[in-house]
């Protein structure tokens, strides 16, 4: 059972929610894309249930708005040190299927994988998911594959048509707020894909001696290294910290931490002038095995959760799709690349 | 066979080597048109051409060995092209009007370019709407980037599309493809400070490649689209050269209005004695000065608060006379 508002009452329901929350989604930044003329999408604090995006994939995942993506953790003068303060409000995150259960994938690196993760945890547990159903799937997305297309973990369900919006509490901060709102009683099942154009099977096993084979030669060439697929990963935690003194201040300074990829120089940069994975083949290798294989063995479950964002994003068209295909076929005996 | 070689000339025909034969030009602004068109001049080529077209430098079609007799003809059959092509025409079925000033041309631009900067066939289009008809001898071209693949600083008006970065800090995550892009491709206007990206502003040329290798929306483009606007580049016999910047960082109505108040400079100062009354604007600002060109070019125009204006340009190239 949920709230059914007509448009002029989500607006008020939105002023409402907005006095105690900051409330994310994914949206349109107009001109903000990669070439001239083109938007961005990604997630941002919306105004209005209409700024929600939902006719498209957001390019960027959701996971910016609990990692920055530049993080100052710590301001530092002589022998002192802070921690910045917490944002005042707390947060709500509409987010499809895939992104919930990516969510589960970063609790389980930030709060459970060894120490809990001061950051991830202050800004998690203040932080409300509300579920977008998807009608129906993009291109690139694989989550019936993946096993992503539905998920329990959220505090909320949404859908929306021109005229109204639906709102579906399961957490009880959110149904105490929206009792006494103007709304009718509804019914609503919850959208989701039950099919999508793209299908992987990830083996189980892979031979021994899979880093070496020749298939990710192809890589090397290909891949320029810019880490894009990364960054738009709702699963990628990977970090970097930089120790800045600031500029006309040598006594004051911040230390931040920064996303990082395994695709970008440096990644691998150790003391001594040493670097692992120098070949991009290398690095494609490294990733694709850590998404569906090497975390599966830590974790129980596997890294990617069929997204297809670094499917859509890659400026050289490298397929991580095909990748898993080829997995596939030297699996069924074959060697992808001979 | 009673011609006036003249009216000839301004209706878009040539007076070619071969005594009888024209041929048809067809100026198609900022290079696009549809494959109607193509269609078009297909049927026009076979019906009264020899059946070959000759793509011209400034991107429009000529339609090669065509009867002088059969102009009015090939005028009718041209009327759906610059109906389609949306050119000024003063009577329709009377072909194209005026041959001074050159076709706008430009380079592919935004539509496709990855690089592109502005929809250049669309700028074409507004030139076009501003300056057609006109005899008076101009030649305009534009570009999408700093790349500059149209050759628009050969033009008197070289119009090359910037844009003017924002840089997010809070999104960088210094991964240097910027840097590094910037220092490969352009002109080494980006550098690190304190693990994040500082932009020397003298130096940038908006050319967006910053924008574009930017893996996390860091860098993006500005709203506002600028422009670098070179002029007085030209070939020719006596001292061919590139345009040199007049303007930096400047918009697109600004641009207009300083090409239609060059059209009054050259009205003004034009040596009507010249051999076919034609003189080029680039030889009349070398009599004239560019100092008087520049009150000209200027008059009324408010520019943006970032717009630089180059107080002296000075040309160089090859003289020979």
């Amino acid at each position: 059972m949920g709230n059914l508002f007509k448009k002029e009452e989500a607006v008020l329901l939105l002023n409402k929610l907005s006095d105690v929350y900051d409330i994310y989604a994914p949206m349109v930044f107009k001109g903000e894309g990669c070439f001239s003329d083109t938007d961005s999408i990604r997630y941002g604090k919306i105004t209005s249930f209409d700024d929600i995006v939902w006719d498209k994939k957001s390019d960027y995942s959701f996971k910016e708005v609990l990692l920055p993506i530049s993080d100052t953790i710590l301001y530092f003068t002589e022998k002192e040190m802070k921690v910045p303060d917490p944002s005042e409000k707390k947060r709500i995150i509409f987010l499809r299927s895939c992104d919930l259960h990516a969510l589960k994938r970063l609790d389980e690196i930030y709060l459970t994988n060894g120490a809990e993760d001061f950051y991830y945890k202050r800004a998690r547990e203040n932080t409300k998911l509300i579920l977008m159903g998807c009608k129906k799937s993009f291109d690139s997305c694989f989550c019936v594959s993946m096993g992503t297309n539905q998920a329990d973990n959220y505090d909320a369900y949404i859908k929306m048509d021109k005229e109204s919006v639906y709102l579906e509490p399961k957490d009880e901060e959110l149904k105490t707020l929206l009792e006494g709102t103007e709304s009718e009683e509804a019914s609503f099942e919850i959208d989701y894909v039950t099919d999508n154009i793209e299908k992987v099977t990830i083996p189980e096993t892979l031979p021994e001696g899979i880093q070496d084979f020749p298939l990710w030669e192809e890589y090397a060439g290909r891949c320029v290294g810019c880490g894009r697929c990364n960054f738009v990963c709702p699963t990628c935690t990977c970090f970097t910290m930089q120790d800045v003194f600031y500029q006309d201040n040598q006594k004051a300074g911040e230390r931040r931490r920064v996303w990082s990829s395994c695709q970008v120089d440096g990644f691998t940069d150790m003391a001594g002038n040493i670097s692992f994975r120098k070949d991009q083949g290398a690095r494609m290798r490294f990733k694709v095995l850590h998404k569906v294989y090497d975390y599966k063995k830590r974790f129980g479950y596997h890294m990617c959760v069929g997204c297809g964002r670094c499917e859509d994003v890659c400026p050289e068209y490298i397929s991580y799709l095909a990748c898993i295909h080829k997995l596939g076929e030297i699996k069924d005996g074959g060697n992808a690349d001979e | 066979m009673d011609i006036n070689t003249k009216k000839v000339k301004k209706n878009a025909f040539r007076i070619s080597k071969e005594r009888g034969l024209t041929a048809s030009r067809v100026r198609v602004p900022g290079g696009k048109c549809n494959a109607k068109v193509l269609g078009i001049i297909k049927e026009i080529a076979e019906t009264y051409g020899n059946g070959n077209v000759h793509l011209t430098t400034r991107q429009g079609f000529e339609i090669e060995g065509i009867s002088l007799n059969d102009m009015d003809k090939v005028n009718e059959m041209l009327q759906p092209v610059i109906e389609e092509l949306g050119i000024n025409q003063t009577n329709p079925n009377t072909g194209y009007p005026a041959s001074g000033t050159r076709n706008v041309s430009a380079c592919i631009g935004n539509r496709v370019c990855p690089f592109g900067n502005y929809n250049t066939a669309e700028f074409a289009k507004r030139i076009e709407n501003a300056i057609f008809p006109n005899d008076l001898h101009f030649k305009i071209a534009l570009t999408g980037c700093a790349n500059d693949c149209i050759k628009a600083r050969m033009h008197d008006f070289g119009i090359i599309g910037m844009t003017m970065p924002q840089y997010d800090p809070s999104r960088c995550v210094t991964c240097g493809a910027c840097v590094k892009g910037c220092d490969k491709l352009s002109v080494k206007a980006l550098s690190k400070v304190n693990d994040k990206v500082v932009r020397n502003e003298e130096k940038c040329v908006g050319c967006g490649v910053c924008v574009t290798k930017c893996p996390t929306r860091a860098f993006t483009r500005s709203q506002q689209k600028y422009y670098r606007l070179t002029i007085m580049g030209r070939t020719g016999k006596r001292n061919p050269r590139l345009g040199e910047d007049f303007l930096v960082w400047v918009d697109e109505d600004t641009i207009i209005k300083v090409i239609l108040n060059t059209y009054k400079f050259v009205e003004k100062y034009i040596d009507r004695s010249a051999p076919g009354g034609k003189e080029h604007v680039g030889y009349i600002i070398d009599r004239v000065g560019f100092t008087e060109f520049k009150k000209w070019a200027l008059d009324g125009v408010e520019l943006l608060p970032e717009t630089i204006v180059n107080e002296n340009v000075y040309w160089s190239g090859i003289h020979y006379r």
